[in-house]
């Protein structure tokens, strides 16, 4: 199956905030928003729901805490003990620190791998941009043509409307789609 | 038409820059040849470097014999260079990830640099504990790894360990963070660069950025996230260096005041760094529109802020022990002020509080040389401060007997010197070859203190719908829809 796309292109941040909002309105399905920058607004816009990211970081911190912590244990109250200075085996609010510190390493390392892994980013990625001026200054709009009646023409005239300066139709073949 | 909001804010970035000028603007001094100013910067950055090098493989293979410590003053130079570099890198996360929390949209213009600029001062740092153990190559011992002595483990009661894993989390976390803030700039800079070799090595860094905004949303999602951990770490990191010396029972560091003391004077000695490295790089790399003298302004009240706080630290202090009846806390304190060592008391407080009340006059936080001038007085008094808090505190212990002095040795001095090298090399490296402002962030606040005025596009016309191949070996499609 190939997908089709209908493309605007757009140069102001308040023309694709608010061409995006109307194209969702009109029941639309928004492939993609290709932006130069993080667009405040952008996710309310395009209907997208808040990224499960946080809960890797939690659970990830929350498990590297867990495991320092019993290593912590193991190494000074079990596996060799050994005293100094008198303190107890088993000094837990001597452990507070470095468990913190583990604890961030984990959920900040793990969060950044998990953002590259469910984004698919990775080194020596080969890319493909919507136009080659989308890191610098322009604002892409990508349409999915779901079905058949799919009235181009319309939406044409819609993003148009809202100073769209170029609207471009692509096909993706299915390799590509990927 | 006009927003009141608007006019009551001055305009962050000058010029009225549209988003295509600020890639411009930024990567122009990534396209240019190097100057012959940063060239002999430059090498003068490298061969104090090389002194360095020289030094410390000098008191590697003689031995820390080289410095001028004796029994009683155990911690000197060195240390005062570990908490000094520590400290400098400590802005750097302030400004990327505080004031993100606190939404402060000048943070952006400064955010890039002050962040390499924490990540060098920690390799700073970390090199003057590990010349210290005398036996650098043994270092990894403190990895709490299975070996073959016993397998013995590292104690994890000591503040010396938690040191070691608070500088390596912190210096993890911090290039991590920095490194995704970059990869977007990067994509930025791929795509203005003709296909070569430059071009690979940025496709290949930049990890295939598209700019889509599922990827941006996530993106904005992790940021956040990395500043709400970098936020707490960057306290516990300078709370665990000052608790090197608050668990000892020395009269002079045996203080509960030492954590928020300490995390004040590193935000004041780093902020103090950023200020001296931003006004001598936008003069020279022409970046005097994004880092205007606003974000000059801003910079010195955070500065005034801390100093403060340092200040307030300095009273406390003598209060305490004062206060504590403990004739050994305030033999200290007193022999810190007026005993041999009145000198670098007196060169502290000059610089780290008397200066700094320049900061409260418009005037002088709006003229950018003497900013300069005090943010080089306040480093160096925040040095002073490192040296004050250790040598005083143990040149003249409980016994009269043991009594001694200190001064550092050229060998000594050789290896700050070399820190100063390398810190600087790397920065000077860093502005050639990284974009200094985040592109992409300042995009984002281009509209902040202005009515974004961009003209309208031009209307797209009678025949707005073109089909065209999404790449080679898509089938094309011909102007099927017209």
């Amino acid at each position: 199956m190939s997908r089709r796309m209908l493309l605007g292109f757009f140069e102001r941040e308040t023309d694709i905030l608010d061409a995006t909002r109307a194209v969702r309105q009109a029941g639309f399905q928004i492939a993609d928003v290709y932006t130069p920058y993080a667009v405040h607004g952008m996710d309310k816009a395009m209907g997208l729901s808040p990224s499960r990211l946080p809960w890797v970081s939690f659970l990830l911190g929350l498990a590297g805490a867990g495991l320092k912590v019993w290593f912590e244990f193991w190494t000074t109250a079990q596996d060799w003990p050994v005293n100094v200075g008198g303190k107890p085996w088993n000094s837990l609010p001597a452990f507070v620190p470095v468990t913190f510190e583990v604890m961030v390493l984990f959920a900040g390392l793990s969060t950044v791998f998990a953002f590259l892994f469910v984004s698919r980013l990775w080194p020596g990625r080969k890319v493909r941009l919507a136009d080659p001026a989308v890191t610098d200054h322009r604002f892409v709009l990508v349409i999915e043509e779901s079905d058949a009646a799919f009235d181009a023409e319309k939406v044409c005239e819609l993003l148009t409307s809202f100073h769209a300066t170029r609207v471009e139709e692509r096909v993706e073949s299915e390799k590509e789609a990927r | 038409m006009a927003n009141p909001a608007v006019s009551l804010r001055e305009p962050l970035i000058a010029g009225r820059k549209t988003s295509a000028q600020v890639s411009r603007d930024i990567c122009a001094v990534l396209d240019r040849r190097p100057t012959a100013l940063w060239w002999s910067a430059f090498l003068l950055a490298l061969s104090t470097l090389l002194l360095g090098v020289a030094a410390v493989g000098y008191q590697i293979s003689v031995g820390i014999g080289t410095w001028g410590l004796n029994r009683t003053v155990g911690w000197a130079f060195d240390i005062t260079n570990f908490v000094f570099w520590v400290g400098i890198g400590h802005a750097g996360t302030l400004i990327s990830a505080v004031l993100f929390l606190l939404r402060q949209p000048w943070r952006t213009s400064v955010n890039r640099s002050a962040e390499a600029m924490t990540i060098f001062a920690v390799i700073c740092a970390g090199l003057f504990p590990v010349i210290h153990m005398g036996r650098p190559w043994l270092a990894f011992w403190m990895i709490p790894y299975p070996n073959w002595r016993g397998p013995l483990w590292i104690n994890f009661r000591s503040p010396l360990v938690w040191d070691f894993f608070a500088i390596l989390t912190y210096f993890t976390i911090s290039l991590v963070f920095w490194y995704v803030g970059l990869v977007p700039d990067l994509a930025t800079i791929r795509d203005r660069t003709a296909p070569g070799l430059r071009r690979r090595l940025l496709s290949f860094l930049s990890l295939g950025w598209d700019g889509s905004q599922r990827t941006w949303q996530r993106y904005e999602t992790v940021y956040k996230l990395l500043a709400g951990l970098a936020t707490p770490l960057v306290i516990s990191v300078h709370t665990i260096v000052s608790w090197d010396f608050a668990t000892s029972l020395i009269p002079g560091w045996h203080t509960t005041l030492l954590p928020p003391y300490f995390v004040a004077g590193a935000i004041f000695s780093g902020m103090s760094m950023v200020l001296t490295l931003m006004i001598v790089a936008r003069k020279v790399m022409r970046l005097e529109d994004y880092i205007t003298r606003q974000h000059i302004d801003k910079m010195c009240k955070v500065t005034l802020a801390t100093g403060l706080m340092v200040g307030f630290a300095y009273v406390i202090e003598f209060f305490t022990a004062l206060y504590s009846g403990n004739q050994y806390e305030q033999f200290v304190f007193v022999n810190r002020a007026l005993g041999p060592f009145w000198w670098s008391y007196w060169i502290m407080v000059g610089c780290n509080v008397a200066i700094p009340q320049l900061f409260w006059l418009r005037r002088v936080r709006r003229t950018v040389w003497a900013v300069l001038v005090i943010s080089i007085v306040i480093n160096v008094g925040m040095w002073f401060e490192r040296f004050v808090i250790i040598v005083t505190s143990l040149h003249r212990d409980f016994l009269p007997a043991a009594w001694s002095s200190y001064a550092p040795t050229w060998i000594e001095i050789a290896t700050l010197a070399g820190s100063f090298g390398l810190f600087f090399t790397c920065f000077l490296l860093f502005c050639r070859f990284v974009p200094v402002i985040a592109i992409s962030e300042v995009k984002g606040v281009l509209s902040v203190g202005r009515q974004f005025d961009e003209p309208l596009p031009p209307p797209a016309g009678a025949r707005p719908l073109r089909a065209v191949p999404a790449a080679a070996g898509a089938v094309a499609q011909t102007e099927a829809t017209q």
